[in-house]
């Protein structure tokens, strides 16, 4: 077996590292419309970001970050593992052949709309060459308090040692907002996507964090759609994850056959319903908050258990 | 994009899958120029996007010219789950031998294509039995893979030769046209054992019409969704009266669950997406303004980044120009919280700390139960 992607190496890296806390981050799309805006949050609350990649637009600059009109040419001293993708959906493709062959070993795709045949083929070519797309569709991953790349507003986050691992993006902000609130901080955010086809889908973001002791909890806030809540629920009876788990499914009420909002977001017959879900994290008692707001006590109450 | 029955068998027949021969008619006088090239019996299909045709009498045998024009009469004035067909298929009846189910689906969890297979064809997926379920290629799916599904459903002959060939050939379909479904349900095997396809499900991905111009013709979508998805935004209607407007689908679900398990009953659903400005919040308002039913507005916006001001201007400018006049209950996290209550006091909306404050006080607004 390979050895595990450890997403915390590449993000934040090993004290010791000199870049402990401060990893290099290229970000592709840097002067298009939300490239550019989220490049500004994104260094405002402490990523490091040291190129930029507009193709045709090499040798410009974008508020002192050099723009390059490719990873290729960006990435050839500067040794940056991580990339933040904001181009439009039809180049998505391209911009991770681009990434993959150039060093980047994590990739967190924003675009939405990225065609499904794309979003295959952009995993398959990530997995072969050893890198790690988060994404597409996705708002990003956050290190509360090291850095964040993506879309995602800081406020609602707090540091400390819940991991939220969701498929909607403001749910992700929302939940994290009400832990935050109730004084539970959280070691990593991640958003899996809206889109069927996701490179870390849930049962991977577990791994992500399955050995790391300073994650105590997850919050999983996924919603109807596909079966990702139950091969999860597979996967943590198999492996007999241990750490508390809340959960939270969006769309109860949503009719079937609608697509809602999200392209992933639809239910067939009894397949992607929120049902179907409930009963899957019903069978290793996983509970399941009703609303948002609800997941904090839930969870409060399980740590409380778990410890006694 | 779900196309209709007759949409898929146009695209089939272009990857030379064998569908019986039909007509389409929209209308009377249409019904009347093809009816005397009929070979009896006929078969009349509602073409509609809902499933479960059949069981809501909206397939409908017909065995003589004098039945036909009432039977379509009756068709086109048929309502299957709220949609009224445009069209009706009229296809010349086949004697089949015997019904088989086969689809090309993506599978999420494997991201990749899987087919069901199955000898027992006719019903709903979900009541098909003895379902062969694999993994394939839709690249390089090779005859021999396909020879052994035809094996697998212990077809021979002629039959195995024609089922194999359609399941390269829908293959193709599912690669070139980017879809995320192909189903033939059923498909028939004919008394000279030949297969041919009776229905048709297919659901192209929309994230790729852009480069499918072909296909832009099945796009059919109300004036009401184009005008939303020229703004950028997803938009659903749904059976009730409350809106529900938000940013995120996830969140705006997550406020349809809190609705409903408070005894509303959602009638939109609008997701703006990513910047709540003034221009877009006020746009979605004007897509909820054309629908009449609606009697009551939540909007629930989330953002450390919004600034609740441009939405409570939105929302005075919608009322002041008179384009809504339904009360508005709104929960808006974010900057300037305190100004936009005072902006928003003197008007028929108000803005409360949580969602479920804003959605205990909807509820009990009497106009919802009229």
């Amino acid at each position: 077996m390979s050895k595990k992607f450890d997403i915390f190496d590449i993000l934040v890296g090993k004290p010791g590292d000199t870049d402990y806390g401060n990893k290099p981050v290229i970000i592709q799309g840097i002067t298009g419309n939300f490239g550019s805006v989220h490049t500004r949050l994104m260094r405002e609350y402490g990523t490091n970001i040291v190129a930029g990649v507009t193709p045709n637009k090499g040798g410009q600059t974008f508020e002192g970050i050099p723009v390059f009109d490719s990873v290729k040419d960006a990435n050839k001293n500067l040794g940056a593992k991580i990339s933040g993708i904001f181009v439009p959906a039809p180049f998505f493709l391209s911009a991770v052949k681009d990434a993959v062959n150039n060093g980047i070993k994590l990739l967190v795709a924003i675009p939405e709309h990225v065609p499904v045949r794309d979003a295959i083929e952009a995993l398959e070519y990530a997995q072969t060459n050893g890198a790690k797309i988060i994404g597409p569709n996705t708002p990003g991953v956050i290190v509360p308090s090291v850095n964040k790349i993506g879309i995602m507003p800081s406020q609602p986050f707090t540091k400390g040692s819940t991991a939220v691992f969701s498929r909607s993006g403001t749910l992700m902000y929302e939940v994290s907002y009400h832990l935050s609130r109730q004084g539970i901080g959280q070691q990593i955010a991640l958003g899996i996507g809206g889109d069927p086809i996701n490179g870390t889908n849930l049962i991977e973001a577990f791994e992500l964090i399955s050995d790391r002791d300073e994650v105590e909890s997850v919050v999983v806030v996924g919603e109807i759609g596909g079966d990702a809540e139950e091969s999860l629920v597979q996967y943590i009876e198999k492996t007999g994850f241990s750490k508390p788990v809340v959960a939270y499914v969006a769309g109860r009420s949503a009719p079937k056959e609608k697509r809602m909002g999200h392209a992933g977001a639809i239910v067939y017959g009894n397949y992607g319903s929120a049902e179907s879900k409930i009963s899957s994290y019903s069978k290793v008692n996983i509970p399941v908050a009703k609303r948002p707001a609800e997941v904090p006590s839930i969870l409060l109450k399980l740590m409380k258990l778990n410890k006694c | 994009m779900k196309l209709l029955e007759y949409q898929g068998k146009e695209l089939f027949t272009e990857h030379d899958i064998a569908v019986p021969k039909s007509y389409l008619a929209r209308n009377q006088s249409e019904l009347n120029q093809i009816a005397d090239k009929l070979q009896f019996p006929v078969v009349l299909k509602s073409q509609l996007t809902v499933g479960g045709r059949g069981k809501a009498g909206a397939i409908l045998k017909c065995m003589k010219l004098e039945d036909l024009a009432p039977k379509f009469t009756e068709l086109l004035n048929k309502e299957v789950k709220g949609e009224l067909p445009k069209v009706i298929l009229i296809e010349e009846a086949v004697n089949i031998d015997k019904e088989l189910y086969l689809s090309l689906f993506l599978n999420r969890g494997k991201r990749s294509y899987s087919l069901i297979s199955s000898a027992q064809g006719g019903m709903d997926i979900e009541s098909v039995e003895n379902k062969v379920i694999q993994d394939i290629s839709i690249t390089g799916l090779t005859q021999s893979d396909a020879e052994n599904i035809a094996k697998k459903l212990n077809l021979d002959g002629v039959t195995a030769k024609s089922f194999s060939n359609i399941v390269i050939k829908l293959a193709k379909l599912v690669r070139e046209k980017e879809a995320e479904l192909a189903e033939i349900n059923p498909l028939a095997i004919l008394k000279d054992g030949t297969c041919l396809a009776l229905d048709s499900k297919i659901i192209i991905d929309d994230n790729s019409l852009f480069r499918h111009p072909e296909l832009r013709k099945y796009v059919q979508i109300s004036e009401l969704q184009e005008q939303a998805e020229k703004s950028g935004f997803s938009f659903v209607e749904l059976d009730g009266n409350i809106a529900i407007i938000g940013n995120g689908a996830g969140l705006v679900m997550s406020t349809l669950d809190i609705v409903t398990d408070a005894g509303g009953k959602p009638g939109a659903f609008l997701d703006f997406g990513g910047r709540a400005t003034t221009e877009t919040i006020y746009k979605a308002l004007e897509v909820i303004s054309k629908l009449s039913k609606i009697k009551a507005i939540l909007v629930n916006l989330f953002g450390g980044i919004v600034r609740t001001d441009l939405v409570a201007q939105a929302i005075l400018n919608a009322y002041q120009d008179g384009m809504i006049t339904v009360p508005i209950y709104a929960r808006i996290s974010g900057a300037e919280s305190e100004k936009s209550k005072k902006m928003l006091s003197n008007s028929n909306a108000k803005l409360y700390d949580t969602v479920e404050e804003a959605i205990s006080s909807l509820v009990q607004y009497k106009e919802l139960s009229k």
